[in-house]
C-alpha cells in the first residue's frame, strides 16, 4: 500500500513546507527583535507617554490690593464643568448625559453648541460656571467616564468693589486661540484659566499670573488616575500694592452717582494717585466670567460710555482750568500782574468777536481778580500777547500732553497744539484767534482728565510730580519719589495758587460752592466749562439757550480742579462731568466732597444719602420711560404695516354708578 | 474496546512524553500571562482556563490512543456532520436574523468551523490516500478535492469568519501541496488570486475592509481603528530584552493594550517578558511544529502522513497569523495565540489537533520499535 516513490515526494514537500515555516519562525523572531531591540527605546517612550501625563496645576493669580491692604481683586474657588470638544465622540449624548446630571438651559446648551463651531477643537468649553458643591460632586461621580467632560474646580477672579474700579484694575477672561497660538504655553488652554484683559489686570499679567506647576500622573486609557508620581508646586503670581484707598474710592464713585464722569485725587507730594474714578462702568466680576450679548449691546450703545475708562482715555478741553496755565504762562513772559484790563463782555479780532462768558463784562480786571473771576477778556489778552508758543511750551511743564509711566493701557496723550503742531498736523500756519481760543483752554487743546490732576498738583506744590499707581513705598524698602523743582519762581506760583483760593473763597469767585465745611482746611481750586457745540451769532442775538435745555449730549462739559488745604497742599484732584453743564455750580460741590473726604470722612458721608436718593430717583424715572418708549415702539412693530398709523387708544367716558339712567329708544 | 482488553499500558508508554512536556510549558507560561493580565489574581481566568488545559490534555492522551485507522474510516462521516452543522448554523442565523457562529446543544455552546479546520484536513488526507501517484493534478482528482475545501470555506465566509475560512482554505492547500499536486498550479493559483483581489475587496464588509486599510497604515488612525496594532507593538517594543517583570506591564495594566488576554495575550506576554519571552514561546513552538513535521515523515500510510502535515500546519497558521498580527505584520484577524490566548474553542481545536498528530507518532513508534 505504501508507495516509495510516494513516500519520497512527500517528505520533499513536507520538507519544503517545515522550511517554509522556519522562515515564517525566522521571520516572526527578526520582528520581535527589531521591534524590542532596536526600536525598543522608542516604543518605551511611547509607552510612558500613555502611562503618564503632566497634569498642570494652574498658578492663582495675584491679588490686588489697595494701599491699605484692603483686596481690590481676589480668588474664589469656583466649581465647573468643562467639555473638550477635541475628545468627546458624540456630542449629542454627551449633552443628554449631562443634563440629566445638573440643569442646563436651552440657550446654554446654543452657546456651548455655538462655542464648539467656532473655537478650535483643543480650545475647552465652559458648559456651566458656578457648580454649587453637590453638583460638583455629582458630575465628579456620575460623568467621570464620559470622555471629553471633566468637573474642574479652580478660582475665579473676584471684584469686591464692582464697577467702582472696573475701569482701573479691568478684569479677565480666558486666552483667545491667537495668543495660544502664539505663545503655545499650555497654560493657556489649561480650563478655566484667565488673563488680564484690561487696565492693570492686563498691564501687570505677567506678574500677576505667576508660574505653573505640575504633577505627573499615571493614568489609564480611559484616563482615570492611578497614581501620582511627583509635583511641582505652582508658584501663585504676585500680590500687586496700589495707591489707591479703596475706602475713597468707594466713597467718590458713589458721589458722582449717575454722572458720567471722572475723579482723580493725587498725592501732590508722593504722587501717588489716591483714587482714579470714572463712572458709569461695568461690572468686572460679570466680564470675567462671561458678558451676554445683551448686556454687551446695552454698553456699547450706551451714550455714557461705560467701557471707556475717562480718567485715562477721555480728551476732553480743559475749558477755563487751563486758565492756571496761561496764567503762569504770562508771568513767565514778564507780564505785570497788577495791569489792568478793560472787559466789555467781548474782544474783537479782526472781524470775528470773542465773548467773554459775563455778557455785560466784568470791567476792570488784573490778574489777581481775572483768575477768580475767570474773565475770558483778559485772557484773550494775555494769551495774545505771550503768543502760542509760550503757553504750550507752560502746559508741557506742568505735564499736559503727554503720557505718564503708569500700568494702565491706552492713555491717550491729548493735545497741547503750538505753530509747529499746526504746521506738522494740517500743514498750515497758525492763526492769531486760535491763539485767544487756546487761552482758555478751547480749540485745539484737549487733556485727559488725569493730566488735569497732574497739572494742579504741580502747581500746588511747585515740583514735577509724576503720578504713580503701583505703591512700592516705605513698606516696601523704597523711599517716596522726591520730585525735582519745575523751576517756577515761587511769586508767580504763590499768586496762582491765592487766585486759586479766591475762586473758591473769595466772594465773588466762580466756585463758591467748594468751600469747605471742615475748619482749617481751605479748598483751592479752578472751574472750567468746556463748550462742545459752537454758539452762531443768530443764537448768541436771540440769547444763549440755557445748557439745561439742550439735549445731553450738547451741553457743556463742566471741570473742576482743586488742591487742599490751601496752606500746605496735600492732595490735588480733578473733577470732569461730561455734559455736567457748569464748572462751579455741578463739578466743584464733588471736588469739595471728596476732598472733605480725605480729611473728615464722617462729614463726607453725611451727605451721600440725599445724593443716592436723587440717583435713584433719576434712574427710576428713566427707567420708566425706557421701557413706555421701547412697549410703543414694541405695538408700532407689532402692528402690519398698513395699519400703521399713530392711533390713540379710545377713551371711555364711564358714568358715575349714582347717575339717573338717560332714557333709552324704545326697542 | 479493543484498546481496554489490549495492551494500554505499552501504548501509553509509546506516546511522545516529551512533546507532551513542551505543550505543558508552553500552556503553564499562557496561564501565567493570564495570572498577570488579570491583575495579578487567578480569576477570571487562569484558574479556568488551567482546569479547561488539565481536562483537555487528558482528552488529548486519550486521543492519542485512538488507531490512525480508525480515523481514516471515520473521516467522513465526521466531514458530513460538520459540514451539515455549519448549514445548520448559517440555517438558525437565518431564521433568527444576524450572524451565528454557535449551534447551542442544550449542555454547550458548539462551534462547528472550529472543528472544520480539523475535518477538512482528515476529509482531504482520506481523499488522497486512494489517489494513485501521479493522478493528483488530473481536473476530475483535483476538482472534488477544491469542492471539499470550498463548501465548508464558503460557509465559513458567511457567518462571516475571515480567520477561520483562511485557516480551512491553508489547511486544505497544504493538504494538496503535499499530496504531490504539481507546484505550478500553485503559482497560477497565486497569480489568479492576485487578480482575484479587487473583486474580494467588494465582497469584504467594511468592517474587515478597515483592518486591512489600517494595517496598511495603523499611524492614519492611532486613536481609533488603528489603534489596536499601535498599542500591541508599543507594548512588544518597550517590553525591550528582558521585559518589564512580571505584573509590571503597564500597557497591558492600564488597559492601553485592547483583548489583551485574547488575541493581543502574545504582547501582554512580551511586554512582561521582553524578547526572551517572545523567543521562549516561539522556539518552543518550533519544537513542537518540527516534531510534527518528523513524525509525518515517519508514518506509514500516506493518510496519516498528509493528515499529520495538515494538522501541524493548521497549528502553525494559527500561531503564525497571531504572531504577525500582534506585530504589525499583518491585518487584524480574531485569530487567538494557541495554549496562550484565554479561550474555549481554540483550545479545544488544538488539543484535538495535538491529540491526533501524537496518536500518528504512538502508532509508528510502535512500527519502529
Amino acid at each position: 500500500m505504501d508507495d516509495p516513490a510516494r513516500r519520497l515526494g512527500f517528505s520533499r514537500r513536507a520538507l519544503l513546507l517545515g522550511a517554509g515555516m522556519a522562515g515564517t519562525g525566522a521571520l516572526l523572531a527578526g520582528r520581535l527583535a527589531w521591534l524590542s531591540l532596536f526600536e525598543g527605546e522608542r516604543y518605551q517612550l511611547k509607552a510612558q507617554e500613555n502611562r503618564i501625563q503632566n497634569r498642570l496645576i494652574p498658578p492663582r493669580r495675584g491679588w490686588i490690593v489697595d494701599r491699605n491692604g484692603k483686596p481690590l481683586a481676589m480668588n474664589r474657588p469656583d466649581y465647573r464643568l468643562e467639555l473638550r470638544p477635541a475628545e468627546v465622540v458624540d456630542l449629542d449624548a454627551t449633552l443628554i448625559a449631562i443634563r440629566a446630571v445638573i440643569d442646563l438651559d436651552i440657550n446654554n446648551e446654543y452657546r456651548i453648541r455655538d462655542d464648539i463651531g467656532s473655537q478650535p477643537s483643543f480650545m475647552p468649553v465652559v458648559v456651566r460656571q458656578n457648580l454649587t458643591w453637590p453638583e460638583f460632586s455629582a458630575c465628579n461621580v456620575r460623568l467621570a467616564t464620559l470622555p471629553g467632560v471633566s468637573a474642574v474646580q479652580s478660582f475665579s477672579r473676584y471684584y469686591p468693589e464692582g464697577d467702582r474700579l472696573a475701569h482701573l484694575i479691568g478684569y479677565v477672561g480666558a486666552p483667545t486661540p491667537e495668543q495660544y497660538r502664539e505663545s503655545r504655553d499650555a497654560l493657556l488652554i489649561y480650563p478655566g484659566f484667565r488673563i488680564g484683559k484690561d487696565g492693570i489686570e492686563r498691564h501687570e499679567d505677567k506678574h500677576l499670573r505667576g508660574t505653573a506647576g505640575a504633577a505627573r500622573v499615571e493614568v489609564t486609557a480611559r484616563g482615570e488616575l492611578v497614581r501620582e508620581l511627583g509635583t511641582s508646586a505652582d508658584d501663585p503670581g504676585d500680590t500687586l500694592k496700589l495707591t489707591i484707598d479703596r475706602e475713597l474710592q468707594s466713597y467718590t464713585a458713589r458721589r458722582l452717582a449717575d454722572n458720567s464722569g471722572s475723579v482723580i485725587v493725587i498725592d501732590c507730594q508722593t504722587g501717588d494717585l489716591r483714587c482714579m474714578v470714572s463712572m458709569p462702568a461695568y461690572d468686572p466680576n460679570i466680564f470675567s466670567t462671561r458678558v451676554p450679548a445683551a448686556l454687551w449691546q446695552a454698553l456699547q450703545a450706551d451714550d455714557h460710555t461705560p467701557l471707556l475708562n475717562k480718567s485715562a482715555m477721555g480728551l476732553y478741553p480743559p475749558g477755563s482750568t487751563f486758565k492756571l496755565v496761561t496764567t503762569l504762562a504770562a508771568l513767565a513772559a514778564g507780564v505785570d500782574p497788577d495791569e489792568m484790563i478793560g472787559c466789555s463782555g467781548a474782544y474783537r479780532l479782526g472781524t470775528n468777536t470773542w465773548h467773554c462768558h459775563a455778557r455785560r463784562g466784568h470791567g476792570g480786571v488784573n490778574m489777581h481778580r481775572a483768575l477768580p473771576l475767570s474773565c475770558d477778556t483778559y485772557f484773550y489778552i494775555m494769551g495774545r500777547r505771550i503768543g502760542i508758543d509760550a503757553i504750550a511750551a507752560m502746559a508741557r511743564r506742568l505735564g499736559l500732553g503727554q503720557e505718564y509711566e503708569l500700568p494702565v493701557p491706552g492713555q491717550a496723550s491729548g493735545i497741547v497744539p503750538d505753530k509747529a503742531w499746526k504746521q506738522r498736523r494740517y500743514g498750515k500756519s497758525w492763526r492769531e484767534g486760535e491763539t485767544l481760543n487756546a487761552a482758555i483752554g478751547q480749540g485745539y487743546i484737549i487733556t485727559n482728565p488725569l493730566q488735569l490732576a497732574v497739572m494742579t498738583a504741580r502747581v500746588a506744590s511747585g515740583r514735577a510730580v509724576m503720578p504713580r499707581l503701583i505703591a512700592d513705598g516705605p513698606q516696601n524698602g523704597a523711599l517716596p519719589p522726591e520730585f525735582p523743582s519745575l523751576g517756577i519762581p515761587e511769586a508767580h506760583l504763590a499768586l496762582v495758587r491765592q487766585g486759586m483760593i479766591d475762586v473758591v473763597n473769595a466772594g465773588y469767585g466762580t466756585a463758591p460752592a467748594a468751600r469747605s465745611a471742615v475748619p482749617d482746611v481751605v479748598i483751592a481750586g479752578k472751574t472750567g466749562t468746556a463748550q462742545v457745540r459752537r454758539i452762531s451769532m443768530a443764537e448768541r442775538r436771540r440769547g444763549v439757550i440755557r445748557n439745561e435745555a439742550l439735549p445731553w449730549k450738547q451741553r457743556d462739559h463742566a471741570l473742576f480742579v482743586a488742591f487742599a488745604p490751601a496752606s500746605a497742599p496735600r492732595y490735588a484732584a480733578s473733577v470732569i462731568l461730561e455734559h455736567g453743564i457748569a464748572g462751579g455750580r455741578y463739578a466743584a460741590p464733588i471736588a469739595r466732597d471728596v476732598l472733605t473726604y480725605m480729611f473728615e470722612p464722617q462729614r463726607a458721608l453725611a451727605a451721600l444719602p440725599a445724593i443716592e436718593a436723587d440717583a435713584a430717583r433719576r434712574r427710576a424715572e428713566r427707567t420708566a420711560t425706557e421701557a413706555a418708549a421701547s412697549i410703543a415702539r414694541d405695538r408700532q412693530q407689532m402692528m402690519p404695516s398698513w395699519l400703521k398709523i399713530d392711533l390713540a387708544p379710545p377713551e371711555y367716558e364711564i358714568a358715575d354708578a349714582d347717575a339717573p339712567q338717560p332714557p333709552r329708544e324704545p326697542e | 474496546m479493543d484498546l481496554l482488553n489490549g495492551p494500554w499500558r505499552r501504548e501509553l508508554a509509546r506516546l511522545p512524553w516529551g512533546i507532551v512536556l513542551l505543550v505543558v510549558a508552553l500552556a503553564g507560561f499562557g496561564l501565567v500571562v493570564l495570572y498577570s493580565a488579570a491583575g495579578g489574581s487567578l480569576n477570571p481566568w487562569a484558574l479556568k482556563q488551567g482546569i479547561r488545559f488539565a481536562v483537555l490534555l487528558g482528552a488529548a492522551v486519550v486521543l492519542a490512543m485512538v488507531p490512525p485507522e480508525r480515523w481514516l474510516a471515520w473521516a467522513w462521516p465526521i466531514y458530513f456532520t460538520l459540514l451539515a452543522a455549519l448549514l445548520g448554523v448559517e440555517l438558525v442565523g437565518a431564521v433568527r436574523g444576524g450572524s451565528q457562529r454557535w449551534l447551542d446543544i442544550g449542555i454547550m455552546q458548539f462551534q462547528p468551523s472550529e472543528l472544520m479546520k480539523l475535518g477538512i484536513i482528515l476529509a482531504l488526507a482520506r481523499y488522497y490516500h486512494y489517489v494513485p501517484k501521479g493522478y493528483e493534478t488530473r481536473p476530475d482528482v483535483l476538482l472534488p478535492a477544491l469542492v471539499l475545501i470550498a463548501m465548508p470555506a464558503g460557509l465559513v465566509m458567511l457567518q462571516p469568519d475571515l480567520g477561520t475560512a483562511l485557516a480551512i482554505v491553508f489547511g486544505g492547500v497544504v493538504v494538496l501541496f503535499l499530496a504531490g499536486v504539481r507546484l505550478w498550479l500553485f503559482g497560477a493559483a497565486a497569480a489568479a488570486m492576485a487578480a482575484m483581489l479587487p473583486v474580494a475587496w467588494s465582497l469584504l464588509h467594511e468592517y474587515q475592509r478597515n483592518r486591512v486599510l489600517i494595517f496598511l497604515d495603523p499611524e492614519s488612525d492611532p486613536r481609533g481603528a488603528g489603534y489596536h496594532i499601535t498599542q500591541s507593538k508599543i507594548a512588544i517594543g518597550s517590553g525591550g530584552l528582558t521585559g518589564k517583570g512580571f505584573l509590571n506591564g503597564t500597557q497591558s495594566h492600564l488597559d492601553y493594550l485592547p483583548e489583551l488576554h485574547t488575541d493581543f495575550a502574545f504582547a501582554t506576554m512580551a511586554e512582561e517578558w521582553g524578547l526572551l519571552g517572545g523567543m521562549y514561546v516561539i522556539i518552543l513552538y518550533g519544537c513542537v511544529l518540527a516534531w510534527g513535521i518528523r513524525t509525518a515523515m515517519n508514518a506509514n500510510s500516506q493518510f496519516q502522513r498528509l493528515m499529520c502535515v495538515g494538522l501541524v500546519a493548521t497549528l502553525f497558521f494559527y500561531l503564525a497569523i497571531n504572531m504577525m498580527m500582534v506585530m504589525g505584520l499583518a491585518p487584524v484577524v480574531g485569530i487567538p495565540l494557541p495554549l496562550i490566548s484565554w479561550g474555549g474553542s481554540a483550545m479545544l481545536t488544538v488539543m484535538i489537533l495535538l491529540g491526533l498528530v501524537m496518536g500518528i507518532a504512538r502508532a509508528n513508534r510502535a512500527r519502529l520499535d
